[in-house]
């Protein structure tokens, strides 16, 4: 837990949306919003939660702290310390594997010069290998930040990294203009229904 | 091959759009208050007649599991429904097609399954990393309370029905139903010891039933169409229809809606465009997600995918999800990278499990290389024993059966690599 001099506390939007989480759950349930808040701390803090966002959410919901680091030490998407503007987590799964997930992982290597765990020195990109993603039937799959691009090889892996650097926004979802989890050669059922 | 008219999940590709208008044209959410007014009885009676069994991987009677939740709801034990949509199974990517594609069918499948149960509130528990399926559901969500369709008087049904997204973050083990109750009371989702069961004491110690996203979405087709119409299709037991999820080496892996007890050989060749250099490339297949044993070529010959004919060949349905392995494929690596899974996502509790997955995953590194002695292919098998039926949940003994499955069918491999590592060094 990396502790900070730097108070923390929600913007009074987030704390419209934490007020918003907290009422899902039944009366003195609150720490049922524990995750959803974290995630909220998570992204106003930059990406990460230090020791005083976690004392925070603590005292937010009137838990013990040890019960916020818990939570947080327990999930792997709270980070706990500060990640790359573009966090980038590769699928080493077997499906993914099969369908070279090794290849991608050099592809972000040669051109990032990063492995796993690692964060390119002017902070823009960190590499993560992760467990299956859920996507396996577009495999290779890496996930940035909340986007899925799918079906890569080498070529358009290193496309989506170069349009970061650049500051665009590359297209998510399948890399092989394939309609989402259809055939590449296009749906072979579903398509007498005629539905408009 | 099934007809389309028999298809549930009509916008699985996401061919259409997905928003409440088109979900209507599609027939959704049509006389939803008709069947609420049939009762509670007709509804799980009709499932158990329809013969669903559960789409999360256990294959549990569905009818069955509703009726298990109390009769009547005291005031201070309100129930819960709650949906798991913590998908991530190896090889699984169904539900996610169901949440942005068709997520008009999980909540009307909610509301009906929420009034079964005699629930006023319902859960959908889905995983952290699918974000964009998560804002899309909400949307969906939104869209149904703004049409009266959940919320106070849903329908127009006198049953008043409220349904939350909770977001996970990246542990497999909420996907357990008890890990999951756990997370969404704010904690690290370690399993609970069973009994009790979350129908008599889930979540806040409340009367609970947990299901799987498809299972929910299904149940609205089937009580329109009828309990006749679904045990139709299928084999005994086995009935229905389910999604396949097709990955690995063939040609054009997709999702899929198939009938139940489909040949796994057609499934493969009709839908995944074949194995990647023909049928007799293939080495094997895992034919319900990274938990089942995986099984030869010779067996995939001839089996059908359904619950009852994969747990034959010592195999099982699972999620549905298959994984294809030509043989190209190393398949030592191929199940010692599940081995590294299973030690990745270990919650810590038990011992056989927290230990015994490193153990065994360390051990698999090296047989890799054949960095080992033949009989520790026996210690092997004996310490998956240990950690099989010795944990409070079954992630256990699903580190477990890929292993054995490797050892059952491919114990060759195994000793041939051991052997050349050991020419080679002399």
């Amino acid at each position: 837990m990396i502790e900070t001099k730097e108070k923390f506390e929600f913007s009074s939007k987030n704390q419209i949306k934490a007020d918003q989480y907290i009422s899902r759950y039944p009366a003195g349930k609150q720490q049922s919003a524990v995750m959803p808040l974290l995630y909220l701390a998570q992204n106003q803090n930059g990406g990460w939660l230090n020791q005083a966002v976690l004392e925070y959410i603590a005292d937010y919901l009137s838990m013990s702290a040890i019960k916020v680091y818990e939570v947080a030490t327990f999930y792997t998407m709270y980070n706990l310390k500060p990640v790359g503007k573009h966090h980038i987590q590769l699928c080493r799964t077997t499906p993914c594997w099969l369908r070279g997930a090794n290849s991608i992982a050099e592809a972000i290597c040669e051109k990032l010069s990063i492995k796993h765990g690692e964060t390119t020195p002017d902070g823009k990109f960190t590499l993560t290998e992760v467990e299956c993603l859920g996507a396996c039937v577009n495999a290779p799959v890496v996930q940035i930040n909340n986007d899925f691009y799918e079906d890569l090889d080498k070529k358009s892996m290193k496309k989506i990294l170069e349009l970061l650097q650049e500051n665009s926004t590359p297209s998510s979802g399948s890399q092989k203009q394939r309609h989402t989890s259809a055939p590449q050669s296009g749906p072979k059922t579903l398509i007498t229904l005629g539905e408009k | 091959m099934l007809k389309d008219q028999d298809r549930i999940f009509t916008n699985l590709y996401g061919l259409n759009n997905w928003s409440l208008k088109s979900a209507l044209i599609r027939g959704d959410w049509d006389g939803t208050a008709n069947l609420i007014s049939k009762g509670q009885d007709w509804i799980i009676n009709e499932l158990k007649d329809s013969g669903l069994r559960g789409r999360g991987g256990a294959g549990f009677p569905t009818g069955l599991k509703w009726s298990f939740m109390p009769k009547e709801e005291k005031n201070d034990r309100p129930h819960y429904l709650i949906v798991n949509a913590d998908e991530s199974e190896p090889g699984t990517c169904k539900d996610r097609d169901i949440m942005r594609h068709d997520p008009h069918k999980l909540i009307e499948g909610c509301l009906l399954a929420g009034f079964s149960m005699r629930a006023h509130i319902g859960y959908i528990y889905i995983r952290g990393e699918f974000y964009e399926e998560s804002q899309r559901l909400q949307i969906a969500i939104d869209e149904a309370y703004d049409a009266g369709l959940i919320g106070k008087n849903a329908c127009g049904s006198g049953w008043d029905f409220d349904l939350y997204l909770h977001r996970g973050a990246g542990a497999y083990i909420c996907g357990e139903e008890t890990g999951l109750i756990e997370s969404l009371e704010g904690k690290p989702g370690r399993p609970r010891l069973k009994p009790p069961f979350p129908a008599g004491a889930g979540l806040y110690g409340c009367p609970s039933t947990v299901n799987n996203v498809e299972t929910i979405a299904v149940t609205p087709t089937i009580l329109r169409r009828g309990a006749g119409w679904f045990s139709s299709l299928g084999r005994p037991k086995n009935s229905g229809t389910k999604l396949f999820c097709i990955s690995g080496h063939v040609n054009e892996p997709c999702n899929v809606e198939e009938e139940m007890g489909i040949p796994l050989k057609e499934l493969i060749d009709k839908h995944a465009g074949g194995v990647r250099g023909g049928w007799d490339n293939l080495l094997a297949v895992i034919p319900g997600g990274s938990s089942v044993p995986v099984i030869p070529k010779s067996i995939c010959d001839e089996v059908l995918m359904d619950f009852d004919s994969l747990i034959e060949v010592k195999s099982g349905l699972g999620t549905a999800a298959v994984i294809v392995m030509d043989k190209s494929t190393d398949i030592i690596e191929a199940i010692a990278r599940l081995s590294h899974f299973y030690m990745h996502e270990s919650c810590g509790q038990c011992t056989p499990c927290r230990e015994g997955t490193g153990w065994v995953y360390r051990l698999m590194q090296r047989l890799i290389i054949g960095d080992a002695n033949i009989n520790e292919i026996d210690k092997l098998e004996d310490v998956v024993g240990q950690i099989e039926g010795h944990t409070i949940c079954a992630l256990g003994d699903a580190a477990a059966w890929p292993v054995q499955g490797l050892i059952r069918h491919f114990r060759p491999e195994l000793e041939q690599r051991i052997r050349k590592r050991a020419n080679d060094t002399i």
